[in-house]
């Protein structure tokens, strides 16, 4: 446990001394809230789609986050010296993970409050709850993908546009899910609360089927090659 | 040094046969596949267009099913063969690249199949629907599966060893087992949220008689026969594209060792 602390310090701190969240990504993700208020030119529309929307944007930045997050290590064969210390492979994974899902965690509070800003989105009590919910499930799902393919993909030529193919698939069922229950919270007339909490079990799942895959294979993927 | 030359590492991996062929991927098996292949796909072609009746409701546009059934059914074989063939290939330590080579093969033909699954039956779908595309599970999930699967091979097509390429890509095949119940899951309870019309029944209203039933039967084998001949041939190019890589490097490296000692 405390080996998956130190991971996940180590690139919290070397995120934080970079600022690149502070500075490219969240901008990024806020742009992406911008433009699509200008491509969809109608109020009314952009509060109707708000939750998908936050989403969509919110996988477009993460993709950037987890792209991050294996350069620091590729770069210089960091994941090598990681890997020759004696931290169990599984524990690097978690402790990557942790560190993604507090940089999301981040990302998706600025979207949600974009949101309210920009798309004139309402939140009530009832909904507050089902939203931090949503949100809290949601990035540890998207996290534990965007972790688990970014190791995929990690030290190989082309990964920056390999990742966005191979890990947006995977998680169509968690857009669907989360743009879902956000929905229901931002109290959307289509879906009520109650569906919007069965949405969020879906989402539990997925982030627990993907978490599992993740500490399970991240061995196989960064061993050496024979 | 020329690649044409067979060499005895080419011998153990085709097998004795071949490598007497100049490395050729064909041997007296392969060629009764395609030849049976061949012979079953020419009936389903002649009974599908010129034989079976149209149908009462769908008039002629029922004849698409004959090639879209069998299409969609390769192309599930295939990703079902390549999802066995990385599990093999992870769960084995040794002598697993046979497996990744067929796991590769068996993707490469089962996204051509998809697509043509997709194609075919997005025409039926214009013709008796009246539309190319249906928001329905079935479909929603095919798509995401094609997908995963093109990416699955933009993975296996990038420049690594062999031993990496299998890793990852294995990996990657396994996900796309846990992924697509997840994805299917989801996509059935969003689209019963939204309480569509149920006018368009997904599968047709297709009465079949005897006839069309082993038309359609038929061209089930005639493709799967053409799949089985395509990943034979497929994973054997494959093992000559790495032996390539490997005896073509040693060798070169040989010939630069030779000229150092002249010097």
């Amino acid at each position: 446990m405390r080996n998956v602390f130190a991971v996940a310090r180590k690139d919290l701190v070397v995120e934080w001394r970079a600022r690149l969240l502070l500075v490219r990504v969240l901008p990024f993700a806020l742009l992406v809230l911008v433009l699509f208020a200008v491509a969809l030119d109608s109020e009314a529309l952009l509060e109707r789609a708000a939750a998908g929307l936050v989403w969509l944007a919110a996988m477009f930045a993460a993709l950037l986050v987890v792209q991050r997050c294996y350069d620091i290590e590729t770069a210089d064969g960091a994941l090598d010296m990681l890997l020759t210390s004696v931290v169990e492979p599984s524990r690097v994974f978690f402790g990557k993970l942790l560190a993604v899902v507090g940089q999301l965690l981040v990302l998706v509070v600025v979207l949600v409050g974009g949101a309210v800003v920009l798309y004139g989105v309402r939140v009530d009590a009832a909904g507050l709850v089902l939203l931090v919910t949503t949100v809290v499930t949601a990035v540890i799902g998207l996290a534990s993908v965007g972790t688990l393919y970014g190791a995929v993909v990690a030290q190989l030529t082309g990964r920056d546009s390999l990742l966005p193919l191979l890990a947006m698939p995977v998680l169509a069922p968690l857009l669907i899910g989360a743009s879902r229950a956000t929905e229901a919270a931002f109290g959307s007339q289509t879906i009520d609360l109650a569906t919007g909490w069965a949405w969020t079990a879906l989402l539990a799942v997925f982030a627990v089927v993907f978490t599992a895959a993740g500490a399970a294979s991240f061995a196989t993927l960064t061993e050496p090659d024979a | 040094m020329s690649d044409t030359t067979p060499t005895p590492h080419g011998a153990a991996l085709l097998g004795a046969g071949t490598a007497r062929r100049s490395l050729g991927t064909a041997t007296p098996a392969t060629r009764i596949i395609g030849l049976l292949t061949l012979a079953t796909m020419t009936w389903v072609v002649v009974s599908a267009f010129f034989i079976t009746s149209p149908d009462v409701v769908q008039g002629d546009s029922v004849r698409i099913m004959y090639a879209h059934v069998p299409a969609a059914w390769v192309a599930y074989l295939a990703f079902v063969t390549t999802a066995i063939a990385s599990g093999i290939s992870v769960v084995r330590r040794h002598r697993t690249l046979g497996f990744d080579r067929v796991a590769g093969a068996s993707a490469e033909v089962g996204v051509l199949f998809m697509g043509l699954a997709l194609v075919t039956g997005s025409l039926w779908g214009r013709l008796t629907w009246g539309t190319f595309w249906q928001w329905d599970p079935r479909l929603t999930t095919t798509l995401f599966l094609f997908i995963t699967y093109v990416g699955y091979l933009a993975v296996r097509r990038i420049d690594a060893t062999p031993e990496r390429r299998a890793k990852r890509s294995a990996v990657l095949a396994l996900l796309a087992v846990l992924e697509i119940p997840l994805v299917h899951f989801s996509v059935v309870l969003w689209r019963s949220l939204h309480q569509e019309a149920s006018v368009l029944n997904p599968d047709g209203d297709v009465r079949l008689d005897g006839l069309m039933l082993f038309t359609l039967f038929s061209g089930v084998v005639a493709f799967t026969l053409g799949f089985v001949w395509l990943v034979i041939h497929r994973q054997r190019l494959q093992a000559l594209v790495d032996l390539q890589g490997t005896v073509g490097l040693d060798s070169a490296i040989a010939a630069r060792a030779t000229e150092a000692v002249l010097r």
